[in-house]
Formats: structure tokens, C-alpha cells, sequence
């Protein structure tokens, strides 16, 4: 079925158009393009933003703001970006990471979305005409949301505090087995603080370990320190099953892995 | 369904057309324009088949709608020979046996030189990396690595 594309300069005029049935939102095309050659009926019309503000990527006083349309790539390349490059890298191949954007990656099922599983560790807002609200909240709600995402906003992470971690079997590239990304404050004796943890492909869309962030505080990221939260990893997970593992395997694999960020 | 005009260039020369909106480029290029060097592989991105140069970034035309790209500067591997001479990375593809059933081809090409336009003497893994996003059923994937590897040291060799 042919589709109907409609340009917008701005968001409230796209955002009005978005209320009609079967209208979707065109950022890269990674998701929307890709289910419409798929043969999925439920688009029959697309919108798009052409304000060069959604492509905007803002550095300040340890505040990043990212527009909604800036790509895997722009992100991977920015030099004060260091610390979330290698979540931007995880996303596809170079081709993909040149389209694949920001506020498109919020709306990627799994085994995709390894750059909202960063942002839901780094506790970033995200931001629509009508205000902003935290991306937990966000990604719960998701399915109904019928606004233009305009941006998202986080807290620059120190270098050492934040770790991400994407599996896959085919290298360099590959679909996620899974991903994780850790958002660990720390004493300067090495004793826990504070820790965000969220997981990729552990449910339909990102969630957070709550309760290994939980039995990390106090401790110090040792192997018979962190054992509790490891044990903790799998509570409240729904795995997904696809063709590249199975959701028994993805939890066997998870505290393995989380193991392995945590002591990296 | 409405026809929406569309210009961009196109391997150096001007384009104009009328195409129906929603088609992807790689539509507009093969049953519109003729140029049929990127290839329908998988319409999901998954391939890269269909990989073409876009205002210097390597990018998916399936996934492309073409009327996104007006006013684009857009490079097919049909745009690279000059004068009937073959580019580098296209003589190496054949030399080196990297071109079995030739369906990956065009757009391996495509994702090397963004990579060799930006990193003239690049490093086995920079090769890999560059290529992640294609995929060859014939090959093996090394004779396609030594013939990127093969175009850069051509092209330091004639710049030295």
C-alpha cells in the first residue's frame, strides 16, 4: 500500500496531523519504512519535522540535550559524547547509525533499542510539546503515545560511572542478546552509592534490574560482593524469545553478563 | 496517490522526476530513473544491498522515502567509473575475486568508500567495522576485506 508522506517545519502542526488513524511518525525510517515494506497495514500515512532544532545536540554545565532526529552516528562522533558512544555504536551498521535516531530508538522493540536502554540507565527525560517526563515513564506508555518526541535530556555521566554492555553472536554487529547499561556512583573507597541498572531484551522494551541496584548499595564491586545482586538480576524479567535466543537463554546469560559489566 | 516533485543529483547530473509519495529511493532509482546498480535485497535494512552515498553518508535506500531527498547530492556504485575506467575499490572487487554472484557487491562498494573517502589507509578491523552492515551468501567476506584493503594501498601508492 503506497504511503502518503506530509512535511511539517514544525512539531504542534505534526503533531495535529499524527491524531489521524493509521499516520505514523518518519524519523529515520529504521522502524516506520522497514514495517511498511514489511506489509504492515496499519500505516497508510507518515509525518515529519523538518525544524533543524530536532537534529540539535547541546552540551552545557554537565547537561546534554539531544534532539529527537539526531542519529547513532552524530552521537557516536561528538567528542563530549565519549562515555555513550559506544551505546550509539551498538546500534546496526554504519548505515544505520547514519539514520536510526534518538527519538526513534525510544520506540524499537526488542531485540532493538540499545540506545534506550542507555538512556533509561542515565535517567534521561524525555521531551514532547506538551512538557517532558522521566523515560521510564515514558517507555511504559509508549504503545499510546500519540505526540512528537522532540528530544530527550540527561545528566552527562562521568566517564568511570557509566558502563554499557550490548551481546550479540555475529561480530562486530549483530542483534542483541542482550544489553545492559549501568549508571554506578560510587566512594571514593569503591563502596556503592547509588546504581541504575537497565536491561535490553529482558521484556518488550527496556526495563530497570531494581532489585540488583538494590543489593549493590554498600557494596564494593568484588565477586563476592556483588553476588547477591547477580542472584537478584532475573527478578521481574520476561525475556524475549526470537531467533537468536531463547528467553531461558537470556536469563541464564544475564547474570553472566552483568557480572562481567560489573567487574569490567 | 499524488505525485510529489523530486530533484536531487545523482551521480554528478541533475534529476527532476514526479514520483508517487511513500516511494523509497531505491524504487525511485531502479524502476524510475533506471539506475539499477543498489539492489532490492531485503527491504528490512538488515542486508545493505541497497547501500548508496547520500550528502557523504552511507545510508539505506529501501528505508529512504525519496522525497526526503530533494536537494541531496546521492552516489550509486553505477556513478563511480570515469571515462569507461573502472574506480580503484571496482577493479580491486574483480582482481581480487570478491564479486561472486555480485548481488552484495554494489553496495559493499558503497559502504567501502565512505570508509576510504574518510580513512584513506585503513586497518583490517576499520574494514570490518565499515562492512558490518553488509551481507555477502558468497564470498566469506575475505576477498571482499583484501580488496578494500587492496583499493586503499592503490590509492596511498598513486598519492605518494
Amino acid at each position: 500500500m503506497p504511503l502518503a508522506l506530509q512535511t511539517f517545519s514544525s512539531v504542534k502542526d505534526a503533531n495535529a496531523a499524527l491524531q489521524a488513524a493509521g499516520t505514523r511518525y518518519l524519523g529515520g525510517g529504521t522502524l516506520v519504512v522497514r514495517a511498511a515494506n514489511e506489509g504492515d497495514g496499519s500505516v497508510s500515512s507518515l509525518v515529519r519535522v523538518t525544524d533543524p532544532g530536532l537534529s540539535q545536540i547541546a552540551v552545557s554545565d554537565g547537561k546534554v540535550r539531544l534532539g529527537a532526529s539526531v542519529t547513532m552516528a552524530a552521537i557516536a562522533r561528538h567528542a563530549e559524547l565519549a562515555a555513550l558512544a559506544p551505546a550509539a555504536r551498538a546500534v546496526g551498521g554504519p548505515a544505520i547509525r547514519n539514520m536510526a535516531t534518538v527519538g526513534g530508538n525510544l520506540f524499537a522493540s526488542a531485540p532493538y533499542g540499545d540506545f534506550a536502554v542507555a538512556l533509561l540507565a542515565l535517567d534521561a527525560t524525555v521531551a514532547a510539546e506538551a512538557g517532558e517526563m522521566p523515560v521510564e515513564t515514558f517507555l511504559a506508555s509508549r504503545d499510546t503515545s500519540r505526540a512528537v518526541v522532540t528530544a530527550v535530556g540527561f545528566s552527562l555521566p562521568e566517564a568511570e560511572s557509566f558502563r554499557f554492555l550490548k551481546v550479540s553472536r555475529v561480530k562486530p554487529k549483530g542483534v542483541s542478546v542482550l544489553s545492559i547499561a549501568a549508571l554506578l556512583q560510587r566512594t571514593a573507597d569503591g563502596t556503592m552509592t547509588s546504581a541504575r541498572i537497565a536491561l535490553g531484551c529482558m521484556a518488550d522494551r527496556p526495563i530497570r534490574a531494581k532489585a540488583a541496584e538494590k543489593a549493590l548499595l554498600g557494596c564494593k564491586l568484588m565477586p563476592q560482593e556483588i553476588a547477591p545482586a547477580l542472584a537478584a538480576a532475573g527478578e521481574g524479567i520476561s525475556p524475549i524469545t526470537d531467533p537468536i535466543a531463547s528467553a531461558w537463554y537470556r536469563a541464564e546469560v544475564l547474570p553472566v553478563h552483568l557480572g562481567r559489566l560489573l567487574l569490567s | 496517490m499524488a505525485k510529489v516533485p523530486v530533484q536531487f543529483t545523482l551521480n554528478g547530473s541533475e534529476k527532476a522526476e514526479f514520483i508517487e509519495s511513500g516511494t523509497t529511493l531505491l524504487h525511485a532509482l531502479r524502476d524510475k530513473i533506471g539506475d539499477t546498480s543498489p539492489k532490492g535485497g531485503c527491504h528490512q535494512g538488515t542486508c545493505g544491498a541497497c547501500s548508496v552515498i547520500i550528502d557523504g553518508e552511507l545510508r539505506l535506500s529501501c528505508l529512504t522515502l525519496a522525497e526526503t531527498c530533494n536537494g541531496a547530492d546521492i552516489t550509486t556504485t553505477a556513478g563511480l567509473a570515469e571515462g569507461g575506467v573502472l574506480h580503484p575499490l571496482q577493479r580491486a572487487f574483480l582482481d581480487a575475486f570478491a564479486t561472486q554472484c555480485g548481488f552484495c557487491t554494489p553496495g559493499m562498494i558503497m559502504a567501502a568508500k565512505v570508509l576510504l573517502d574518510r580513512t584513506p589507509n585503513p586497518s583490517r578491523e576499520d574494514v570490518v567495522e565499515a562492512l558490518s552492515g553488509n551481507i555477502c551468501r558468497c564470498t566469506g567476506y575475505e576477498p571482499i576485506i583484501q580488496a578494500v584493503l587492496t583499493a586503499a594501498r592503490a590509492n596511498s601508492q598513486s598519492a605518494a
